[in-house]
């Protein structure tokens, strides 16, 4: 068989054996499969939390937990969720396998710092986990002072130290990419020809570099106050809890777009691929990466409308707030425009595109709702915030998290997921994202407050829809990470291309050698030029398939 | 390729130019991460200076001027003999950047010693957050919240100074060993960029901090 010719060779996995050689390792391809393990646990653990939280609003009466046990689950939901999860998810597992690939590098710009953002996203989320162990935290993730910094008394400190480790984490890797991208792309890759990923990736690291020192020098002021016991923040001892709001959101209200726009990266390379078209305004899409980079810096006190800002403060950032509504919007409509008249074809990856379109453009929507000061004071605090940011960050990052997983899958292990379980997967979650939180923009609406673990009679229906659907999003997570798993033995093996796809990382066979490309690529083409496969074949004898034999 | 290139090219770097650019480059993202990260406190200092400017004059009072400017200048100095050092990289002169480096080092050490001896003065006149902190006045809680700036400023800016000696001294004992040249001094010139941050931070501290009392007498 021909496959069987090209397959006993030397790639990334089976470079060298041992867990040594996977703990010491500076390749970014196992660094990336490092992040893809340790995301995993962490996503399952923020899960769990998610499920007795769900359990324990099937019913009216606080039945389940005490408030207090309430207030440490939806925390360390959160906790576990944003910094150990989401943040990563994309950047460091898609991220760091794909930008040397994808620009024609060997490496990234720096290896070893690359491992060392590994070990510190370990150390943090250990502290953290132990933090929950230890009896968790119950501040919220915003960890609002002057109750975190002053009153709270379970384990503030020890779980900020966490999230600051694993801030560094997010600091290297964004670092890792500027470089990366600036200085190793290949020659001929201008910038106008970066895959709109790498763009992507590179707007986040913009806003990681930029945000994540300011967040993290915030959480530090907050144990300094706690351990000490002096007044920063604590109206009481002369401090100002306002100060905080702006200092966490400052950098809370970007990372929202540090987990979407690596997912929008992640849809364009989808749509294209799958519509065997080059993206619509490919320009417009990339620096819409970067007006969303740059605006999201301006709008982060639209989450303090009722915190005590001014009448004036509160109306430009409410104004600013639509305005980076704009830059969004055009990605979406670029998509749009691509998939018209493209040859579509329904595989698993495409299906999360159209379910990441789908739920972000219901997450975006209702964003501009929670922009306008009046709307925004009815349901502040409420489940439709709630709902909101589920559908933008979950629904978002995760669809298109998934949607990439199965997409590169083929180059990361090698072998061909099975498409029907896929595809069944993709939909068990789309559903049960759906009927988790639709109902909730609905139980906002009507009034009911967030983070309160009972509620009055009249909401049990809705929230009997949103457990329910809670347990159908769960077993359409377990889907996909069971047949992955198996595939990675049994799955059919993957030629280089299998799409066929036009980016360099296709160009490399599947799964890559450790260093990447035999010879540094040369580029001469236009990004996501589809020309017919069959003339490629053709003109010059040029089987894709076989260029790794 | 030269041989003397491949004992310093990492091997997913094309050329010694491209490394030495990405590290550069590396270095600078670096330093705007650190900007932001002492912005964040110069932000928080300027809103409790904004709402309570005599108590920060008040609290400015206790620092020492004297040893301030002192550490003033032997920072700047260092500063001087660190941009000397990467000179003396660049022309290949081993034996004057080790005197350079090990020069940096000791104006490094003295600015800790310095600062250490304030440090000492202030506990002892109890003017340390959280360690039996006591003020006479009816602003003591303000007071307080300046020295926790301070010491917090200082101390980070501290802390840097402490990983800015280590870094030198890791590379006094490279450079004894001769791996530096025309050729190939990235690491010195990154070190400095970082030891030129730190000593800016400082200048702007030292007015922050310790003049305050100054500019508002007269006005």
């Amino acid at each position: 068989m021909i496959v069987d010719r090209v397959e006993p060779r030397e790639n990334y996995l089976n470079a060298d054996y041992g867990i040594k050689s996977w703990l010491l390792t500076t390749d970014h391809k196992r660094i990336a499969l490092l992040y893809l393990v340790s995301v995993t646990l962490f996503f399952f653990v923020g899960g769990v939390f998610a499920v007795l939280i769900r359990l324990e609003l099937l019913t009216p009466q606080g039945d389940l937990v005490q408030a207090e046990t309430y207030n440490k689950l939806f925390t360390m939901h959160g906790v576990t969720m944003i910094f150990f999860f989401l943040i990563p998810a994309i950047p460091a597992v898609l991220g760091n396998f794909l930008v040397p690939l994808m620009i024609g590098a060997r490496d990234l710009a720096f290896p070893r710092l690359n491992l060392a953002s590994w070990y510190f996203f370990i150390l943090g989320g250990l502290i953290a986990i132990w933090a929950i162990l230890a009896g968790g935290v119950d501040t919220g993730w915003t960890f609002y002072t002057p109750y975190s910094s002053s009153y709270s008394t379970t384990y503030v400190a020890v779980t900020i130290l966490g999230i600051f480790l694993s801030g560094f984490s997010s600091i290297f890797t964004g670092l890792n990419f500027i470089v990366t991208i600036h200085r190793m792309r290949a020659p001929g890759l201008t910038w106008f020809r970066l895959p709109l990923f790498i763009w992507s990736l590179y707007a986040t690291s913009v806003i990681i570099v930029l945000g994540t020192p300011v967040v993290a020098i915030t959480l530090l002021l907050v144990a300094v106050e706690r351990i000490l016991r002096v007044g920063i923040f604590d109206p009481a001892l002369g401090g100002d809890p306002l100060l905080f709001q702006h200092l966490f959101w400052f950098y809370s209200h970007p990372a929202v777009y540090i987990m979407v726009l690596p997912a929008m990266g992640v849809i364009s390379e989808l749509v294209a691929t799958f519509s065997r078209k080059n993206i619509f305004g490919y320009r417009f899409v990339a620096f819409a990466s970067v007006a969303i980079a740059v605006l999201g810096f301006l709008v982060w006190a639209h989450h303090m409308f009722v915190a005590g800002l001014s009448v004036y403060g509160a109306m430009i950032f409410s104004f600013l707030s639509y305005f980076v509504a704009v830059p969004s919007a055009i990605k979406v409509f670029n998509w749009t425009a691509t998939l018209y008249k493209g040859s579509i074809s329904y595989q698993t990856p495409m299906l999360y595109a159209f379910g990441f379109i789908g739920l972000f453009t219901i997450g975006g929507v209702t964003g501009l709702f929670l922009a306008s000061l009046g709307i925004d004071v009815h349901v502040t605090d409420t489940y439709f915030v709630v709902a909101h940011f589920h559908y933008i960050m979950v629904g978002g990052t995760i669809m298109a998290y998934l949607g990439g997983l199965h997409y590169w899958w083929p180059k990361i292990s090698g072998r061909m997921y099975p498409e029907g379980w896929a595809k069944l997967g993709a939909l068990v979650i789309f559903i049960g994202f759906n009927l988790t939180f639709f109902p909730q923009f609905v139980l906002g609406y009507l009034g009911m407050p967030r983070r309160y673990y009972a509620y009055p009679d009249e909401f049990q229906v809705l929230n009997v829809m949103s457990s329910a659907g809670a347990s159908i999003l769960g077993v359409g997570y377990l889907l996909p990470m069971i047949y992955l798993i198996w595939s990675m033995r049994y799955g059919p093996r993957a030629s280089s291309n299998p799409w066929p796809a036009t980016g360099l990382e296709w160009r490399t066979p599947s799964p890559p050698p450790t260093e990447n490309f035999k010879e540094t690529p040369v580029v001469t083409w236009e990004p996501y030029e589809f020309r017919p496969r069959e003339e490629m074949e053709v003109i010059g004898k040029l089987n894709i398939n076989d260029e790794s034999g | 390729m030269a041989k003397s290139h491949s004992t310093v090219l990492a091997h997913h770097f094309d050329s010694i130019e491209q490394q030495r650019e990405a590290s550069s480059l590396g270095m600078w993202i670096f330093l705007v991460t650190e900007i932001m990260f002492f912005g964040g406190l110069f932000t928080g200092y300027v809103v409790y200076r904004t709402i309570y400017p005599g108590v920060f004059a008040e609290g400015s009072h206790h620092l020492d001027i004297t040893l301030g400017g002192i550490n003033t200048v032997v920072l700047i100095t260092s500063s001087l003999t660190m941009a000397l050092a990467v000179r003396s990289a660049q022309m290949s002169n081993r034996k004057s950047l080790v005197i350079f480096l090990i020069l940096t080092i000791l104006l490094g050490l003295t600015f800790l010693g310095i600062k250490l001896v304030e440090y000492g003065h202030k506990f002892r006149d109890h003017l340390v957050p959280g360690f039996g902190f006591s003020y006479p006045g009816p602003e003591a809680g303000h007071v307080e919240l300046f020295f926790v700036f301070y010491f917090f400023m200082t101390g980070l800016h501290a802390l840097h100074m402490v990983a800015g000696v280590g870094v030198l001294t890791i590379l006094l004992i490279l450079a004894g060993r001769g791996l530096f040249s025309a050729e190939y001094y990235t690491p010195v010139e990154l070190a400095g960029l970082y030891w030129h941050f730190v000593d800016i931070i400082w200048i702007f501290l030292f007015p922050l901090l310790y003049l305050i009392g100054l500019h508002l007498k007269g006005s």
